[in-house]
């Protein structure tokens, strides 16, 4: 095997994919919760991505991702037997959950792949597990099967109803705690938007909330401050403070705002990606 | 015969207006004639003071006395007995308090040129003898981690492979060489010129491993325990960057020194290959007057800017960079906004960058550090039209390494404490460069790299 090899990749819809890396020096230690940064080839840019799982007997990692920027349009350029240029991990704080007795896990489109260790991983370490996964329509759904071999119960919603009930994640949450389930915790993955309603529900109902953030990051141990975010007032880092947050005390508006940074040149980049056909980079 | 002139041999470099768009190198070094010209300068002063500048105590005056003979490989040997990276430390040490800063010439005119010459030395030797084969060194067995490819690390790792140890460099970047290559920009250090230092220590035998986050992948005693190293050496450099706690400071547009360097430097955000997304600004105000300041001030003209500006709240006698950089940042056009601290930073409805509100200072009475303290002129708020802001303000300690070790103990400034020797609490475990110390010199994290080095082999030859 070849550091960082791709040893399996899935489709799991138009565009998330599933592909299992192998990186044994971060699989060794890898915890839910907690990320990688990768770079696809020489030229690439460096970007954070939470693991979907990790096998230490395999030496692989999980990464789920949907092909929405440059670098993860490039990676779907990857094929079982190509290799990541660097993996490096793992990084961040990993899920706390000692002394917790029942959560729910709020996941929102592809942070649902990043639900996925932090759900099951709960329950496998005792935690009884409500899942509500959303997503905008019946195309988009992944991971059904997964989470519900590996949680209590899980609870599928859509916008539009195609497929579950149609409600927004946000409106699931509610209706739970107000038929009665006591969580100690409510966990929060998405966009950003999302976890800010999903924790002002935590609030309402006086639940402690946790919001797993991403943010652009180079180093992804604290030498860049292109990570930092606002926590009760406070400068704090999402590669070596967090990923995982108090929901109440992170400042929504400042990262919805933050996470624009480079919005422009994303847009001009995706539209490069496109023309290049499939990847030149990979083929010449 | 002694060359009585009181100004140093000039420096050929690119046109200022010329550099300003390019990232190559700005001084492209003396010749040979200028070289042995410039060693002709030196008094061979009996007392060597020149010497007691520098933290590695490189033989000034003998491998100068070399350069003057024309023996220019002679002088390089000279300079290798003590300094593990001349070719680097000629480019980027703060010379003038350093070496030149005791030069008996200082006095009256220039000190003799001995930056430039350890630069020429070690270019010159590379062009000739760079190539020649280099022998794995005998090894006695003990196995050494160095964790962090930096100069401390990599100080350390050149003098612990020379003395026959089996040593493994740690670095969480995909590239070696830690500041040398994501802070200090191509025109003032080529990376080539580290790339081919890295890979002299790897002829040697030392081994390098990229991509790991030691404290995150493994720990300093799971290198101990579980991977047999009888010692460790932790160089792991400054840290996160300090930030000033003004409204403002998470507008689009506001970023550290650190990301916008390791953008350019590491990631290469100046070449069209690269994808590294990068902002491109016009106006762009860099907050503080150190040498990482000057450089990204350098590097924002070079991306483009139209106008650049340091703004720094002491006066140009208390501004901190090497005085090389601040005159080049000069020539090139940079505008040094002196006595200016900010206290906001603007932006639109978008949470864009329009400018920074500055107020003006004036100097008082000296402070803790001996400094006239600046003090606030009370009505002169303004604000400075930019749309991107760089905080060049310095680092904070990272815990990562002392939050993940066992009972190792900190300094008080909360970097790893450690004796006079580089020697930490913990048995085995050795320390130095701008992780003890905050955020230093690169010559001076070598020098606490090869201290090090002499500490661990006491420690191992006395087991």
């Amino acid at each position: 095997m070849k550091m960082f090899e791709v040893t399996y990749k899935r489709r799991l819809n138009d565009n998330m994919v599933w592909l299992k890396v192998y990186a044994p020096l971060v699989a060794k230690h890898a915890k839910p919760g907690q990320f990688i940064i990768l770079r696809t080839d020489e030229y690439g840019e460096r970007i954070p991505l939470t693991m979907a799982g990790h096998d230490e007997k395999d030496g692989t990692i999980d990464l789920i991702y949907a092909a929405v920027g440059r670098t993860t349009m490039l990676m779907d350029q990857l094929e079982e037997g190509d290799c990541f240029a660097d993996i490096v991990g793992p990084l961040g704080k990993p899920t706390h959950m000692e002394g917790l007795k029942k959560v729910c896990v709020v996941g929102g489109g592809t942070g649902n792949a990043l639900a996925y260790p932090l759900a099951t991983g709960m329950k496998k370490a005792g935690v009884e597990v409500d899942m509500i996964e959303g997503f905008k329509n019946k195309e988009l759904v992944i991971l059904e099967d997964e989470f519900r071999a590996g949680v209590d119960r899980l609870y599928v919603v859509t916008d539009d109803g195609s497929y579950g009930e149609k409600m927004f994640t946000t409106q699931k949450l509610e209706q739970l705690i107000q038929e009665g389930n006591e969580y100690d915790e409510i966990v929060a993955v998405g966009p950003p938007i999302m976890m800010k309603l999903v924790c002002q529900i935590a609030e309402k109902y006086n639940i402690h909330s946790i919001a797993s953030l991403t943010a652009y990051m180079i180093d992804g141990t604290g030498m860049c401050g292109g990570c930092r975010c606002k926590i009760g007032g406070e400068d704090k880092f999402v590669c070596v403070d967090g990923p995982e947050f108090d929901g109440s005390l992170v400042d929504w508006d400042d990262l919805i705002k933050r996470s624009n940074y480079y919005k422009d040149q994303e847009a001009h980049d995706r539209a490069h990606v496109c023309r290049l056909t499939g990847g030149v980079r990979y083929n010449d | 015969m002694i060359n009585l002139v009181r100004e140093k041999n000039p420096m050929p470099e690119q046109a200022p207006d010329v550099r300003n768009k390019n990232f190559l190198e700005v001084c492209t070094g003396y010749t040979e004639e200028m070289a042995i010209r410039e060693a002709m300068r030196c008094l061979k002063c009996r007392k060597r003071p020149c010497m007691t500048g520098c933290p590695v105590m490189v033989k000034i005056p003998d491998f100068i006395a070399k350069v003057a003979e024309g023996d220019f490989e002679a002088a390089y040997q000279i300079i290798s007995e003590t300094s593990s990276l001349p070719a680097i430390c000629g480019r980027v040490c703060p010379q003038e308090n350093q070496c030149e800063g005791k030069c008996v010439h200082a006095i009256k005119g220039e000190a003799v040129g001995i930056g430039r010459l350890e630069r020429f030395v070690a270019d010159w030797h590379a062009a000739n003898f760079g190539d020649v084969e280099i022998e794995p060194a005998q090894s006695n067995g003990h196995k050494v981690a160095v964790i962090g490819a930096g100069p401390a690390g990599l100080a350390c790792a050149g003098d612990l492979i020379n003395k026959g140890y089996d040593v493994t460099v740690y670095e969480a970047l995909h590239k070696t060489g830690g500041v040398l290559v994501y802070g200090i920009p191509q025109f003032r250090l080529p990376k080539e010129i580290v790339a081919k230092e890295v890979a002299k220590l790897e002829a040697k035998g030392v081994k390098f491993v990229t991509n790991a986050v030691v404290g995150r992948a493994f720990t300093v005693d799971e290198l101990m325990k579980e991977e047999g190293f009888e010692s460790v050496f932790i160089g792991t450099g400054a840290g996160l960057p300090s930030f000033m706690n003004i409204p403002g400071e998470n507008l689009i547009g506001v970023c550290s020194a650190n990301e916008y360097l390791t953008r350019i430097n590491l990631m290469k955000a100046y070449l069209d290959e690269y994808d590294t997304p990068i902002m491109h600004a016009d106006k762009i105000a860099i907050v503080g007057g150190g040498n990482v300041a000057m450089d990204a001030a350098r590097c924002a003209k070079r991306m483009g800017a139209s106008e650049v500006y340091i703004i720094y709240r002491r006066s140009m006698d208390e501004l901190p960079a090497r005085a090389e950089e601040v005159h080049h940042a000069m020539e090139e056009g940079i505008v040094f906004k002196l006595l200016t601290n900010p206290v906001e930073i603007k932006g639109d409805e978008n949470g864009v960058v329009t400018g920074i509100e500055c107020v003006s200072m004036e100097l008082g009475e000296p402070d803790a550090s001996g400094r006239r303290k600046p003090v606030v002129v009370e009505g002169s708020n303004h604000v400075i039209p930019v749309d991107m802001v760089i905080m060049s303000i310095g680092t904070k300690l990272n815990t990562l390494i002392l939050d993940t070790t066992e009972k190792l103990e900190a300094n008080k400034k909360g970097g790893i404490g450690t004796d006079d020797a580089a020697a930490t609490n913990r048995e085995g475990i050795f320390a130095g460069g701008d992780a003890v110390t905050g955020a230093a010199t690169v010559i001076k994290a070598m020098g606490a790299g090869k201290k090090a080095a002499a500490s661990i082999d006491a420690y191992l030859a006395g087991k």
